[in-house]
């Protein structure tokens, strides 16, 4: 792949279009990264992708511009990363800045509304289907603590409300601990 | 003064807030309407209801709107940086180091334990998601009768477009949108 102008236009309008269609909170962008990066350009693969999402979320700050830092050093370097920030700012920033200005039109108009309602639905499909394509490769690798620890962590959040940086933390000790065991059981000393 | 209060402020908000979404709102709560009184709590109370019609992160979308209300457009840019910044410089050296690190065996049990953690809490977030959308955002009761059923067929249409076909899921939600706006008004 050639860092020339024309890829570095298109990471910065892949990643403006993802910041400007992520409805509904930061786990919309998962779908829409998938989509783009993963399946159209074929710049990442989708293990890579959720590594990237759990260290985004495992930082402090929202889950758009951490995903697009990563995605952006990834692909290349600091430079990148410039792009992909500059890309996932833009859109928020416009739109809201212009909003500001005379917002309370637009947050009574009863189109929007049901525009708003309407894309919400799409937005839960969008998240479904996602959800459908990641856990069944989970439940074909067919290893019963990954299942578990995915219900153990929808439940944790969805329930409980636990904060989901402590959901990646405690998720990442456990599997240290289980490299360290296993590197112990088969004879080496870690 | 303001501008760099204005920067510091958000700088805070961007470095404290773990955990994404909501989690930022009491800071921003806390520094923007308890400390500097930029905005009253019916201004905050709005913030809350925009970020919820626009795309992208509540806190950039806090940043913007109470930038450009107290500074103009050059509020607006101060505030979004401070916002992004500690984030910026943070995720930036997990990046170096995932490069570096990410084939070591204990790397990657820890990655490997990491994978269905995150599937499960874009499960649970697309349970509020689905729960907002049958029931409204301010349910007052969790009845049957009282599901939207626009919303389960409307749902139902786009997961079938989805898994069918090769349509962008952009499209799918800009389609569902024009969809909402055409129909909610006769229901």
């Amino acid at each position: 792949m050639k860092r020339d102008f024309k890829f570095y236009l298109k990471l910065f309008i892949s990643t403006f279009q993802l910041s400007a269609f992520t409805f509904g909170g930061g786990y919309v962008i998962i779908p829409l990264m998938k989509k783009q990066f993963v399946e159209k350009l074929g710049w990442i693969d989708e293990k890579e992708m959720l590594d990237f999402t759990a260290i985004a979320q495992s930082a402090p700050g929202s889950m758009a511009v951490n995903a697009s830092v990563l995605l952006g050093y990834h692909l290349a370097g600091i430079p990148g990363v410039l792009v992909t920030i500059f890309g996932t700012v833009l859109p928020p920033l416009i739109l809201l800045s212009i909003i500001s200005i005379g917002y309370s039109a637009f947050i009574e108009n009863q189109t929007i509304k049901n525009i708003l309602r309407g894309m919400q639905a799409g937005v839960c499909a969008v998240i479904i289907d996602v959800v459908i394509d990641m856990s069944s490769i989970l439940f074909k690798e067919k290893r019963i603590i990954s299942i578990f620890i995915m219900i153990g962590a929808c439940t944790a959040v969805f329930v409980f409300h636990v904060n989901a940086a402590l959901v990646i933390l405690v998720c990442a000790l456990a599997g240290f601990l289980s490299v360290l065991k296993k590197s112990r059981k088969d004879g080496m000393i870690p | 003064m303001i501008l760099l209060n204005l920067f510091w402020s958000f700088f805070q908000i961007g470095l404290f807030s773990f955990g994404g979404g909501y989690a930022a709102l009491p800071m921003i709560q806390a520094l923007i309407v308890d400390d500097y009184h930029w905005l009253n709590m019916t201004e905050f109370a709005d913030i809350i209801t925009i970020s919820q019609m626009t795309p992208g992160p509540i806190a950039l979308n806090a940043a913007s709107f109470v930038g450009t209300r107290i500074w103009g457009l050059v509020g607006a840019v101060a505030a979004t940086i401070g916002c992004v910044l500690p984030s910026c410089v943070i995720v930036l050296i997990l990046a170096m180091l995932y490069k570096k690190f990410h084939n070591l065996k204990y790397m990657q049990g820890i990655l490997q334990s990491l994978h269905p953690a995150v599937i499960g809490m874009i499960a649970s977030a697309g349970l509020t998601l689905i729960i907002n959308s049958l029931w409204g955002t301010d349910p007052v009761s969790f009845s049957f009768s009282s599901i939207d059923f626009f919303a389960v067929s409307l749902i139902t249409v786009c997961l079938t477009v989805l898994r069918k076909t090769k349509i962008s899921p952009i499209f799918v939600m800009l389609g569902s949108g024009a969809v909402g706006g055409l129909l909610y008004s006769f229901l």
